[in-house]
């Protein structure tokens, strides 16, 4: 059945379509149905004369070779290792092919959901977990979800973007073998060229016109990865020199002409509209053209940003309160009181009889928690808008195009098809720029300045004022353990619903149950004869949202934490034990590799202490031993090793890079970072309240990628969950205390 | 109108002497490897040197900067070929980038004063600057490299 899932999408993926002035391999639907249609391909429209795109990824111009990364850049490389997966099989070289991120169409709907979407964990490749996924992924490509998130950069396009590549790689030659009448097999294709038998050379530019004009290539299929020259070898992040030099523009360094600078003020109380303002002191401000209220409270439009942002602060304005509760105990309040039937969301899985054997052995419960975090980018919400009386344009870093397109247009009552977006590169995202804070604002500003593009910058305040946060989550884990073993867990959660919010301010609202609050929570792969998950969903509470790990980031703590407890309390070794009981032969491997790696030996004794964590996120196993010192001054975090199973390393550097920023993220925000209401609105405004890691508490973070699973996996966001609860089991073995709840720093110092 | 020098040339400026330097910068003359992160001098993506010293441009009011000389990552000497920009390509230090011309920036003014740092040397100098992708490890290996080719170059 792995197999099906292969041809499936494949299957979905290409077709072609013969346009008037071009040709366009690449259709979407099955092949014969797109062969009469043009609609499949968004690079057919608006293609130059004696052009021609292969698919949605590929366009060649008698002038130059454009290679369209598809997702969103948020950092993790996106915009790197896309168009190299595509110019590995096109036999391309750096440098001769440009860029551009893909506009909103539903060909570039996202494959690598269908994995975390279908009800069946990760590890399970049952025929009726792979029916089940393939039945997810026709419903992703009906639905055409064009969505960068759930660590799915390489997953989704590793096996589309080498087919496409390979695709324009036999047209070309078939073209080429027509104009030079050299047979196809004699022909070989090498740096943007195709190679006759007597050395001479015709580049792939020079046979755009021609390649129009033949049929496509379609059975082309992409090479054995022992044949490559750049993928799965140390390679170079096409974006590192121009990030270095300061000459990558991101969103907010976009200029254009006759351009006018815009900051907001908005309601703290996310959500809710504006009652009253006093802007009599910014009017007079210098720098100041205007004042403009929108839904849910004001902009100043300046000559730039910074007189924008200082006549905005000086307005007073009257808030309509919140539909939370102001004060944060109360948000506590209502997560303890949502463990009863009425809230629950599902039980996710059930194994054996929990209530037999809860009662036997020892009984071990614990209560586990979780606080509201901010994303904070550093680079903050902005975005370029114009709106003419055809429509906008809007010029924003996003990770869902077609969403901005609805959004927009819902906020200043046009149609999504009249909103063009423009993707940038951003500076960090963690989920962020997954929401809106700054889409519908953007527009209805625009709206009220027809015909003037206007930037509009979010002061870090505003933004961490509307940042909506992750879930904040309660745990009640109970378990047993007899005779030195495991004999029940029962873990349940109460949580806000981050798919969900998100789904619903997307404008495509669930009723399912959030499928993230069962992330890190039944995913469990040990060996419990008694197991139960089981979330509850609070109602009422601070909108949440998807960040850098989403569901995991808060239950990967609880599970791995109280399995910790479990092991220690049925006289175990935490890593010996995890080893002994996880049931999946590669996932063992995982673990087995970290205890390797770590060179695991018990306790370390003199005030320094090991923890160990194993979590599943994203289809993707993570092992992380944490290692700590009880100093004078606080913990100290000396070493951490990780080993991950990606199925293929597919660019090693990066891999290592981004492995190494998800354990600096999931360490540093579990020390020292939450975000409380009051008042209703959070009291975290800058980096000084909510600081996660900087370089002096960074530990050395060895990694090793394992290449055993069946698919292959991301890694943006799997090796942030162990991360807290390695170190909270490191503190135990350091300290003997054991930390339930983020952050850490309200119990324990840090160096 | 306030007068200064940036990247050696002589600009001129209509603001008020309040304006931040960053905002002078990116806003009024275009120059935008200075980043806007937080705007209260707790994530140094701003950062540039003022006469030799690096300091975070959104602390740094134009009227006070009046007359000097300000360099940005853009105008810094040599800068194809610069050891420390070098270290940062050579060990690819950036993931979303939008915090390294400013760690860059400290990095270079680090090293000038101390020219080989011990890890202690770079936490220290290095702990003002915020990166959230967390390239941390690999900001302390692209700063011992660039102190390594610096004495090199110097033999």
């Amino acid at each position: 059945m792995g197999h099906m899932q292969t041809l499936s999408r494949r299957a979905f993926v290409f077709g072609s379509a013969t346009v008037a002035g071009g040709i366009a391999f690449g259709a979407y639907g099955n092949v014969e149905a797109a062969a009469a249609s043009t609609d499949g391909n968004p690079l057919a429209t608006g293609l130059g004369p004696n052009s021609v795109t292969f698919n949605p990824w590929v366009e060649i111009s008698p002038d130059k070779i454009t290679l369209i990364a598809q997702h969103a850049d948020i950092g993790q490389g996106v915009g790197s290792v896309q168009p190299i997966m595509i110019a590995e099989e096109m036999d391309l070289d750096p440098g001769q092919f440009e860029i551009r991120f893909a506009g909103p169409s539903p060909a570039y709907f996202n494959t690598g959901f269908a994995d975390e979407f279908a009800p069946f964990v990760a590890a399970d490749q049952s025929p009726a977990a792979e029916e089940a996924r393939a039945a997810t992924l026709e419903w992703l490509r009906k639905s055409g979800l064009q969505m960068t998130g759930g660590s799915s950069t390489i997953p989704d396009t590793y096996e589309k973007l080498r087919v496409a590549g390979a695709v324009a790689r036999e047209t070309l030659k078939a073209a080429a073998a027509k104009r030079s009448g050299v047979a196809i097999a004699d022909l070989r294709t090498q740096s943007g060229h195709v190679i006759l038998p007597n050395g001479s050379k015709i580049a792939f530019v020079a046979l755009a016109a021609e390649a129009s004009k033949i049929p496509p290539v379609l059975d082309a299929k992409p090479r054995d990865p022992s044949k490559w020259r750049m993928l799965g070898k140390p390679m170079m992040r096409l974006d590192v020199r121009a990030k270095v030099m300061g000459e990558l523009k991101f969103g907010i360094d976009m200029k254009m002409d006759g351009m006018l600078y815009a900051s907001v003020k908005l309601n703290p109380n996310k959500g809710q509209p504006i009652k009253s303002y006093d802007a009599s002191k910014a009017r007079t401000m210098p720098g100041v053209k205007k004042v403009l209220e929108i839904k849910n409270g004001v902009a100043v439009i300046a000559t730039n940003s910074w007189y924008a942002m200082k006549a905005v602060d000086a307005i007073a304005c009257e808030w309509a309160p919140s539909a939370y509760p102001a004060e944060q105990a109360d948000h506590w309040k209502v997560l303890e009181s949502s463990f009863k039937p009425e809230f629950l969301g599902k039980e996710w899985k059930k194994i054996g009889d929990i209530d037999a054997g809860l009662k036997t052995g020892k009984l071990v419960e614990a209560e586990y928690r979780a606080p509201y975090v901010a994303h904070q980018p550093l680079e903050p919400l902005n975005g370029i808008g114009l709106v003419t009386d055809k429509g906008m344009e809007i010029w924003v870093g996003h990770q869902s195009p077609r969403f901005v397109q609805w959004v927009a247009a819902t906020a200043i009552g046009l149609k999504p098809e009249q909103i063009t977006f423009h993707n940038q590169w951003t500076g960090g995202s963690f989920g962020h720029r997954l929401e809106y804070e700054n889409i519908g604002v953007l527009a209805q500003i625009a709206n009220q300045m027809k015909g003037t593009p206007i930037k509009l910058v979010f002061s870090r305040e505003e933004d961490f004022l509307q940042d909506i946060p992750r879930q904040i989550a309660i745990a009640r884990h109970r378990g047993s353990v007899d005779k030195s073993r495991i004999v029940a867990a029962d873990l349940q959660l109460a949580s806000t619903t981050p798919l969900k919010g998100l789904l619903e301010r997307s404008g495509t609202p669930s009723k399912d149950p959030d499928g993230q609050l069962a992330a890190g929570l039944w995913n469990v792969y040990y060996d419990i004869p008694n197991f139960r998950a089981t979330s509850y969903e609070a109602r009422g509470l601070s909108p949440s949202t998807t960040w850098r790990s989403v569901g995991a980031s808060t239950s990967g703590f609880f599970t791995e934490s109280f399995i910790d407890e479990l092991i220690h309390a049925a006289g175990l070794d935490p890593m010996k034990a995890r080893i002994a009981m996880c049931t999946v032969p590669h996932y063992r491997k995982v673990l087995e590799t970290v205890a390797e790696m770590s060179d695991w030996k018990g306790p370390l004794g003199n005030g320094r202490g090991r923890g160990v964590a194993f979590v599943e996120s994203f289809g993707t196993p993570v092992a992380e031993v944490v290692e700590v010192t009880a100093t004078e001054r606080g913990i100290r975090i000396d070493k951490v090793w990780v080993a991950a199973d990606v199925g293929k390393v597919v660019d090693p550097v990066n891999f290592e890079n981004q492995v190494q920023g998800g354990v600096v993220w999931g360490l540093g925000h579990a020390m020292n970072c939450e975000l409380t209401y009051s008042k209703g609105a959070v009291q975290q405004t800058n980096y000084n309240h909510h600081e996660a890691m900087r370089i002096y508490q960074c530990p050395i973070i060895e990694v090793r990628g394992l290449e055993n699973d069946p698919k292959v996996r991301g890694v943006g966001e799997p090796p942030v969950p162990p991360a807290a609860p390695a170190l909270a089991n490191a503190i135990f073995a350091a300290t003997g205390k054991r930390i339930r709840e983020m952050p850490f720093n309200k119990f324990i110092d840090f160096v | 109108m306030i007068e200064l020098t940036v990247d050696g040339i002589k600009r001129q400026v209509d603001v008020v002497p309040e304006m931040p330097l960053l905002w002078v910068l990116r806003d009024e003359l275009g120059i935008t490897s200075a980043k806007y992160g937080c705007g209260v001098a707790q994530c140094g993506a701003c950062t540039v040197h003022i006469d030799g010293l690096a300091v975070r441009s959104c602390q740094s009011h134009i009227g006070e900067v009046a007359g000097k000389s300000v360099v940005t990552l853009e105008g810094l000497d040599n800068r194809d070929q610069h050891p420390v920009l070098q270290a940062w390509i050579e060990h690819q230090v950036p993931q979303c980038g939008y915090c390294q011309t400013g760690q860059i920036m400290q990095a270079i003014s680090l090293l000038g004063l101390i020219p080989r740092p011990t890890d202690e040397q770079i936490d220290q100098v290095m702990s003002g600057n915020l990166c959230r992708c967390g390239t941390y490890p690999r900001i302390r290996a692209a700063i011992h490299a660039a102190a390594a080719a610096s004495k090199t170059a110097e033999k």
